[in-house]
């Protein structure tokens, strides 16, 4: 965008090679120190139980082995976990796509008579919402969701900021669309599914992408709903637990950090452990999201238009 | 369709017979958006109704267990205001959001900027490929990341200590005076690229010809930079701070509740923390209830005034 500019001031010219290296060199290192913490534990899933007790582990595990990753597929509760965490996400982002998507067709139509309110009601959910206890008392008590599958998916089917993203992007679909289509007699319905939502499969995949990563990183609802049923586990919520149990003996583990080392039998410790679940926790995130990355920044832009 | 069927309506019929003519006129647009309206309406606004429990004593067990809840009026506000560990949730958690608000909009603004100046295109890309990436990550994921970066055999003191910035490592996770900071760094840490987006697209719709004129006017970098590219994106900013005024009172539960542990507790503990202990352990649903309408009150408080401010100053309102 600036390429074609002259930078024809004397004073300034140093400037222009010194700041770019400048610039390249910080940003690399930004690079290293977003990616470091990624790095490391990959190192540690890797690494020796025992071994990586002593800490001190850096880009590349120190004493190589896999009985993390084996102790961990040997264990129905991850397949289980898995299983519930896939399948929810699933659920949750075609649900979300489908209702999402005819909400914003229908208030995206001006001459729709129901627009302003419904809209107002939309989006007045984004700044005031009743609060963790009333809405823990609506889903578990008068609902009565808690402990079962569904309490995943029925909470979680709609969001404002998509439906505003999607919104955002149909309103500026060319108006003789939707025109055309209706004067050879197509109704609203059939406009969106046959016209429209075709057209929309960038900013859909946007909204998915958004619903799914939440849907495959939530863990509270798991906690607050689910906790005492064990088959109900999501992945992350395995790993949260896993989080707790090695925060409460950390300085257990500190202490018998050598008592450990003699003992040949405890290969795998929780650190080693965590860090592998978090690696196959992480794994889909990381193979979807850079192919996505060119429709969420047009997706994040549309929605930041007007919030 | 809809204009004529309007025009022909008011001429032949009074304007409520129009409104609901047009609505059944356009029946599908209704099926489309109804029921997600009743959706809403169901889950983010009928718990409204529970609100109704800040008003009620939930304090004797007995009395709860046969569903006998009586009102006491603002009982819970009074008892919870006069509770100096409700003061630090309060306290701790406007800390924690300013701090999380000036580093995350300091920080985004920035690299906005630097990845602005950067020619290459595939440099450029790559960078906001693998600064995104940490958005992505749940904050389960984060914590655990963090339990190791930060642990006291950890990278972090191991690169202090050898530099010579600390002497010995530092406890970092166990000390409540570095928590605060603690969540701050790992927060932007987590959302800096992701905070870029907005700011680039903004930066992105500036006129090129400004640039242009400034460079031949004799500005250099820093000065395009100053008078050019700032300006650009000011109005994004205000809007982006207005929204995250009125997200004050939110400073975050999960890298709190998952961060924090017995060491630190006066410095993790948020209101949402202090909620949810009292609502789901203690099961004083009065208290619980009372707090976070607090909260959310104070929220409204926030982002009205800072629109208010904002309409004053003749800049950009969010509504």
């Amino acid at each position: 965008m600036t390429n074609a500019i002259q930078y024809g001031k004397k004073s300034h010219r140093h400037n222009d090679v010194v700041f770019p290296v400048v610039n390249t060199v910080f940003l690399v290192l930004l690079m290293f120190v977003t990616l470091y913490p990624v790095i490391n534990t990959v190192a540690y899933s890797f690494n020796d139980g025992t071994d990586a007790l002593k800490g001190g582990i850096g880009m590349w595990p120190r004493v190589w082995s896999l009985k993390s990753y084996q102790s961990i597929l040997q264990d129905p509760a991850v397949y289980q976990a898995a299983w519930i965490s896939a399948s929810k996400t699933i659920i949750i982002t075609l649900l979300n796509l489908f209702w999402t998507g005819m909400l914003a067709y229908a208030l995206a139509r001006r001459e729709y008579v129901l627009r302003k309110f419904i809209t107002m009601v939309m989006i007045l959910t984004m700044y005031v919402n009743a609060g963790l206890i009333p809405n823990y008392l609506l889903i578990s008590k008068t609902l009565r969701l808690s402990k079962s599958y569904w309490v995943y998916i029925i909470p979680t089917m709609f969001s404002c900021f998509n439906m505003i993203v999607l919104r955002t992007y149909i309103a500026g679909l060319p108006e003789a669309l939707v025109e055309s289509a209706r004067i050879d007699g197509a109704g609203d319905i059939r406009v969106y599914w046959q016209i429209i939502f075709p057209l929309c499969m960038p900013v859909l995949a946007t909204v998915a992408l958004f619903v799914a990563v939440g849907s495959w990183n939530s863990w509270f609802d798991t906690h607050l709903y689910c906790a005492g049923k064990s088959y109900l586990h999501s992945l992350q919520y395995l790993l949260k637990m896993k989080l707790a149990t090695t925060q409460q003996s950390a300085n257990a583990a500190k202490a018998s950090v050598d008592a450990l080392t003699n003992s040949s039998s405890a290969k795998t410790t929780p650190v080693t452990i965590r860090c592998a679940i978090t690696v196959i926790s992480t794994v889909p995130i990381l193979v979807v999201y850079p192919f996505l990355q060119k429709y969420f920044v047009t997706g994040m832009a549309l929605g930041s238009v007007k919030g | 369709m809809t204009d004529l069927a309007s025009k022909s309506g008011r001429k032949t019929r009074p304007r409520k017979g129009g409104f609901f003519g047009t609505l059944c006129k356009q029946w599908q647009l209704a099926a489309m958006s109804v029921p997600m309206l009743l959706y809403v309406l169901l889950f983010n606004y009928a718990p409204m109704w529970g609100w109704i429990n800040a008003f009620k004593d939930y304090g004797n067990r007995k009395l709860v267990a046969k569903g006998i809840t009586p009102f006491i009026g603002l009982g819970n506000f009074k008892w919870l205001f006069s509770r100096p560990d409700f003061f630090i949730t309060v306290r701790n958690t406007l800390a924690m959001s300013v701090i999380n608000l000036v580093f995350g909009t300091v920080s985004a603004i920035l690299l906005a900027i630097l990845l602005n100046e950067v020619r290459n295109r595939g440099f450029k890309r790559t960078v906001q490929t693998v600064t995104y990436l940490p958005h992505f990550l749940s904050m389960v994921i984060v914590v655990a990341m963090s339990q190791n970066i930060f642990a006291t055999n950890g990278p972090v003191n191991a690169l202090l200590t050898s530099t010579g910035i600390i002497k010995s490592p530092v406890f970092w996770l166990g000390e409540g005076k570095y928590f605060w900071w603690l969540v701050g760094v790992i927060n932007v840490w987590k959302e800096v690229g992701w905070g870029t987006i907005i700011y680039i697209s903004a930066m992105t719709s500036i006129d090129p010809s400004l640039y242009e004129a400034a460079a031949i006017d004799g500005a250099g970098r820093f000065h395009r930079i100053l008078h050019v590219t700032l300006p650009g994106i000011r109005s994004t900013f205000i809007i982006l701070l207005i929204m995250n005024i009125g997200h004050l009172m939110e400073a975050g539960f999960e890298i709190q509740y998952l961060l924090g542990n017995g060491l630190v507790a006066n410095y993790s503990r948020t209101i949402d923390i202090f909620v949810l202990e009292y609502g789901t352990q203690q099961m004083d649903i009065g208290v619980a209830t009372a707090a976070g309408m607090f909260k959310s009150v104070v929220a409204i408080i926030l982002l009205v005034s800072a629109n208010f401010i904002a309409k004053r100053l003749g800049e950009d309102t969010l509504v």
